[in-house]
């Protein structure tokens, strides 16, 4: 495969207003012991693009998310994010939001929002405000003061997009974090992102066992196939996102595109 | 309303009852010495409660006075394993090194027989509050360290995952997620910790003292004081149940959020 890196990546990566830092996997492979994860995993992508990856149950769509995030380093091939290839620098780079929301049970809605900012040194006063317009503006403003536990799953999860959101990063990183929700507040739930998405321009990789969440949130869907991992299918969303969901969903092209995706991933099992 | 939760009354009515069914029992056999005549005792070596209540009653200034002391020494002896097993659990947590090497210690001391070391202590401390403390701060030790430690290696790897890509440090993490998750844990054990604390007062006082209950049921023991022996006992057992009602109510207070690993429920 050939590596492009496009001058508009360096560019936007050196810029201080970039949107968002590309992302670039080379010959990635990743093991635990004997158990091979990932094998030869390919990906590229631009500052402010939007890639969802789908992919059966333990094909190590999770594993590969943690390593961009630069919570573990490669068995073998590089990652890069924003031209920083160091696990360090790519923990800088990411905002991490795993599926459980991982919210802390003893902090208001709004100081669990608030956790990266107060890591991040700024004070308690700021931070709160901050995070409290933050909750405001993903539809859980009322709820700053309450406890997780007073929280449904779907509140919940907007506070753990409001902590991922404010910890500033270039790149976003979900690992299905719509997973554990019911039918409703999921669709719900994909609408609040498109529209978050499409406001912050940062560079969102999306993991998600859900197809049509895939073409319906992201710019470009990749298929991950069962373990080792790899690259095996790519295809552009044709979603219009000046649509509503209900349309964007039943269009024929989304229809099309998303038997495609079914058929592959379908394939790759077989 | 529901049935689901029971009055106050319909919560202690059975209680209630069965202890005053087995007090009343009590005092009808020991006030008809069915008891003394089975064990072929005399009657005043077999108290009856009503007995009991007025020794109580009629001694309050010196029982007073002696659970003070032996109070004293609980409360300190309590104190000290506190903050030691505190800060030791801390210390094994951040040092997997040092866990290994200590944790066979830690156990060990908890398998020293307390009245085998109690009188080296008194030889070694004397007479006065040292040893008793000694005692109970080597009793209430052991079920703080583990319980913290436990507490502390609660948080699950993705839990810490997440503290380490939100840009936290190794102490932070220790601030803001170990140490709050393992509050319940530590708390449970201080309360495991002063229910058997006033025994190790107790055990002290025996070793030697001039004054505390344990000294008292020690004293009219030996002078068949046996009526005044139980209103020592009715006590100690007393001061035990409210330290632990009161650690209960700390822990609904400050760590309401129960034990187990933050943010793993669904």
């Amino acid at each position: 495969m050939i590596e492009t890196t496009t001058p508009k990546t360096q560019a936007e990566a050196q810029s201080p207003e970039s949107p968002g830092a590309a992302i670039e996997l080379t010959g990635v492979a990743h093991s635990f012991g004997d158990l091979e994860a990932l094998a030869g995993v390919e990906l590229n992508v631009a500052p402010g693009e939007v890639v969802a990856i789908v992919g059966a149950s333990g094909c190590g769509k999770s594993t590969l998310l943690e390593l961009i995030a630069g919570l573990a380093e490669p068995s073998t091939g590089s990652i890069a994010v924003g031209g920083e290839r160091d696990a360090a620098a790519r923990l800088d780079a990411c905002a991490w939001m795993p599926q459980r929301d991982l919210l802390l049970p003893w902090r208001l809605a709004v100081d669990n929002a608030a956790l990266g900012l107060r890591l991040a040194g700024i004070g308690r006063a700021e931070a709160r405000e901050r995070a409290g317009g933050m909750l405001e503006r993903l539809g859980v403003g009322e709820f700053a003061r309450s406890h997780p536990r007073q929280l449904s799953g779907g509140m919940r999860q907007r506070v753990a997009f409001a902590r991922t959101l404010l910890t500033g990063k270039p790149v976003l990183l979900l690992d299905e974090p719509l997973a554990a929700l019911d039918a409703i507040t999921r669709a719900e739930l994909q609408e609040l992102l498109v529209e978050t998405l499409a406001a912050e321009r940062r560079t969102t990789v999306l993991v998600t066992h859900d197809v049509e969440e895939a073409f319906f949130v992201a710019d470009r869907v990749l298929l991950l196939s069962p373990r080792p991992g790899r690259v095996v299918w790519s295809a552009a969303s044709p979603v219009d996102r000046s649509e509503p969901r209900a349309s964007a969903v039943t269009a024929p092209a989304f229809a099309a595109v998303r038997e495609a995706a079914l058929e592959a991933l379908a394939e790759g099992r077989g | 309303m529901s049935a689901r939760q029971p009055s106050l009354i319909a919560r202690w009515l059975p209680p209630l009852l069965l202890v005053a069914l087995l007090l009343g029992l009590w005092e009808l056999a020991a006030q008809t010495g069915w008891i003394a005549d089975a064990l072929s005792l005399r009657d005043y070596l077999v108290p009856a409660p009503s007995e009991i209540a007025t020794t109580l009653w009629d001694n309050r200034s010196l029982l007073a006075e002696n659970a003070w002391v032996t109070l004293r020494e609980v409360l300190l002896g309590f104190a000290v394993a506190l903050v030691a097993g505190v800060l030791i659990a801390v210390l094994l947590h951040l040092s997997p090194l040092m866990r290994r090497a200590s944790y066979p210690f830690i156990v060990a001391s908890q398998a020293i027989p307390i009245v085998v070391i109690a009188p080296v202590l008194v030889v070694w401390f004397g007479f006065g509050i040292g040893p008793k403390v000694a005692i109970v701060a080597l009793i209430c030790f052991f079920p703080i360290v583990v319980n913290t430690l436990d507490g502390l290696g609660t948080a699950d790897e993705e839990q810490r995952k997440l503290m380490r890509s939100l840009g936290a440090s190794r102490g932070r993490t220790l601030t803001l997620l170990e140490a709050p998750t393992a509050l319940p844990y530590l708390l449970s054990g201080a309360k495991i910790a002063v229910a058997v604390a006033v025994i190790g007062a107790v055990f002290g006082e025996w070793s030697g003292a001039d004054a505390g209950l344990g000294y008292l049921i020690r004293l009219d023991d030996g002078n068949l004081e046996v009526a005044r022996v139980f209103a020592s006992t009715v006590i100690l057992a007393a001061m035990a149940v409210t330290l632990f009602a009161l650690l209960a109510l700390v822990e609904r207070r400050l760590a309401w959020w129960g034990a187990g690993s933050p943010g793993g429920g669904r």
